[in-house]
């Protein structure tokens, strides 16, 4: 009796969940799988087979956009752990109360307005007739109006920017787990700073690494925004492309059919990811 | 219990009134269409409301393909967009012409659009708004360009923009010498059509600073001066010359690019009387005349030009001598499957470097 009660209990609070999961991820993905098996063969005539797939494969475009977009989104997630990891140090282990929180805010406030605000802002400063071009100017730097934007340099920037956050609040958490004694004993053994960070605050930080990768290689794989406002005419990205067959070529089977190769290869090129580096999905999220 | 019969009798004829007279049309339209003043008039004439979505030609065949034309009670398509959106995806119904006042419609353009927008039979389209693409130029910094082609001119390197999409493709082929319209029939020759132009356009990049989307990003552009040359709409180019003389719209040599808005009710709308009056309304002249202050373009309106301010009868005579005219480009009804083709090219001509 009482195990049924449980049974029950454990069923209506499981409920919203699998609801949640049934209605908006489960049955959204197989309705989306269902449409990129169908192959257009005439006017509202379709037929069951792999083709869009074979689309992909067979023409370099788009195989070469989805590797360009993946080389980019790694690189823009190996930038932001450089730029974040001091960030995250300082403000976990340099500061105390309330210039902790105040710089842990700082990093908090740009995410308050929305992502199109900010990629706009970013226009604003690296445009021809932009602010950071004519304080160059000003300051006698150059000579005449450069054009900041619309180049890969500016998509990286906006990457960076946009996903910061993500990799310094995990790693925040992880290191202010970290004892403050076990690095002065590594001290007192006679640690340079060099190896204690590589022997004793790498290591433990790890699983605030790898979930904060994670986290930012998948934003900005699907991030479309930023690439497209700030890249211009160079700003190939895939998940504009299935944006394209979507709403401009209403090609919506081949679309599913990218939208799933995305999934796909995203998850394959994670999985590399965390073999290479020797951590587990459960090891990283269990701490 | 005869009370009671009454009552209920009462009550439903109040709901079908109360019904019939206070729709709400749920309209989706361009920006500019359906101005705050006229949806004002309009409610307080006839009791209905109305809500205004803004769009473009894709995101409306996108949204209506994805609810099988329902969410909306009147869609403005561009004419040559509707025969094939209709015969693959069936989101649009037949107009029923009798609840029209086709007498307020300029004869031609109705004819035209009817013609163009007809499956198997049914019309689907009256029209509304007109006007053109073709060149918007600063003529005191690019004065040379006059044709699509001159914007790959070395002259107006990294000066210029234009959109990647279908009149891109379109507007270069004609420059070329070409004649895409009269390929649409025919899969390859359109083919090789699109072989010939993606080549020209991927050659012309170094050229352009970036491809616009929105009509305030090339405004925009073309106000700071980071573009001198562009390829854009009629009344962006007039808009822009109220602020700065010297940019004005260009009709090209190979011929502006014409089209036509129209309205097309959508295959689930529900609001279908609310519709008809909405379109009846705005044809009026007065009416009419104050979209075209608001948006920038002329109407289909018989009469509708009369009470437009004659600064902007002047930018459009000043851009449109009587050969520009003859020479505009409409757009026939695109069949269904073109624009696969078409997409392919653009994704290679974006993908170049």
């Amino acid at each position: 009796m009482a195990s049924d009660k449980s049974r029950l209990g454990l069923i209506l609070l499981m409920a919203p969940l699998a609801i949640w999961l049934m209605t908006l991820i489960v049955l959204p993905h197989v309705g989306m799988f269902l449409v990129s098996l169908q192959e257009k063969v005439g006017i509202r005539q379709y037929e069951t087979s792999l083709a869009n797939y074979a689309v992909f494969f067979n023409e370099p475009l788009y195989w070469n956009t989805f590797a360009r977009t993946a080389y980019m989104s790694i690189t823009a997630t190996v930038l932001t752990l450089l730029i974040g990891f001091p960030v995250a140090y300082y403000i976990a282990k340099l500061t105390r109360g309330r210039t902790k929180t105040t710089l842990f805010l700082m990093c908090l406030i740009p995410f308050w307005v929305s992502e199109l605000v900010r990629t706009f802002g970013w226009m604003i400063l690296l445009r021809e007739t932009g602010v950071l071009s004519s304080f160059l100017q000003y300051i006698g730097v150059l000579a005449g109006p450069v054009e900041f934007l619309y180049n890969d340099a500016a998509i990286m920037t906006g990457l960076v920017y946009t996903s910061m956050l993500f990799m310094v609040v995990p790693l925040v958490t992880t290191l202010d787990s970290l004892d403050d004694s076990l690095i002065e004993a590594g001290y007192d053994l006679g640690g340079s700073s060099f190896s204690i960070l590589r022997e004793i605050v790498i290591p433990h930080a790890m699983p605030g690494i790898v979930s904060g990768c994670i986290v930012v290689f998948m934003l900005s794989l699907g991030n479309y925004l930023t690439p497209i406002l700030l890249g211009g005419k160079d700003s190939l990205w895939f998940t504009g492309l299935i944006y394209d067959q979507f709403i401009t070529r209403f090609n919506w089977e081949l679309g599913s059919a990218f939208g799933f190769l995305l999934l796909g290869l995203s998850s394959l090129i994670v999985f590399l990811a965390l073999k290479l580096s020797g951590q587990s999905l459960g090891k990283t999220m269990g701490r | 219990m005869k009370s009671t019969v009454l009552f209920a009798t009462g009550a439903a004829l109040a709901l079908t009134t109360f019904s019939a007279q206070a729709d709400t049309l749920r309209l989706l339209t361009w920006g500019g269409y359906a101005p705050e003043d006229v949806v004002a008039k309009f409610e307080a004439e006839t009791g209905h409301t109305v809500e205004v979505t803004k769009s473009n030609n894709e995101e409306m065949v996108a949204k209506l393909r994805a609810t099988n034309g329902g969410g909306f009670d009147l869609a403005q398509p561009s004419q040559d967009r509707i025969a094939g959106a209709q015969a693959e995806f069936g989101i649009y119904k037949p107009l029923d012409m009798s609840k029209i006042d086709t007498s307020q419609f300029i004869p031609s353009m109705l004819t035209a659009t009817k013609g163009n927008t007809m499956v198997d039979g049914e019309v689907y389209g009256v029209p509304h708004v007109w006007g053109t693409s073709g060149l918007v130029v600063n003529t005191a910094m690019a004065g040379q360009v006059q044709d699509y082609m001159d914007l790959c001119d070395p002259s107006v390197a990294g000066k210029v923009s234009y959109r990647l999409k279908r009149p891109t493709l379109i507007g270069f082929a004609f420059s070329m010498g070409m004649d895409p319209f009269a390929a649409y029939a025919d899969a390859d020759a359109y083919q090789a059509i699109l072989d010939k132009v993606e080549a020209q356009l991927i050659d012309c990049k170094s050229n352009v600073k970036t491809y616009w989307g929105g009509g305030d990003e090339i405004k925009n552009l073309l106000r700071s001066g980071e573009v001198t040359a562009s390829m854009a709409w009629d009344t962006g180019g007039w808009q822009l010359n109220d602020d700065n003389a010297d940019i004005t719209f260009v009709a090209p040599k190979a011929g502006a690019l014409g089209w036509i808005d129209t309205f097309a009710m959508p295959a689930r709308g529900r609001a279908d009387d609310a519709a008809y009056a909405w379109i009846n309304f705005v044809m009026q002249p007065e009416i009419a005349a104050m979209i075209t202050t608001a948006a920038g373009n002329f109407t289909a309106s018989q009469g509708g030009d009369a009470g437009v301010a004659d600064a902007l009868k002047a930018k459009y005579q000043a851009s449109f001598p009587q050969e520009a005219i003859d020479n505009i480009k409409w757009y026939p009804a695109v069949p269904a499957g073109l624009e696969a083709l078409e997409g392919a090219t653009l994704d290679r001509i974006n993908a170049a470097k």
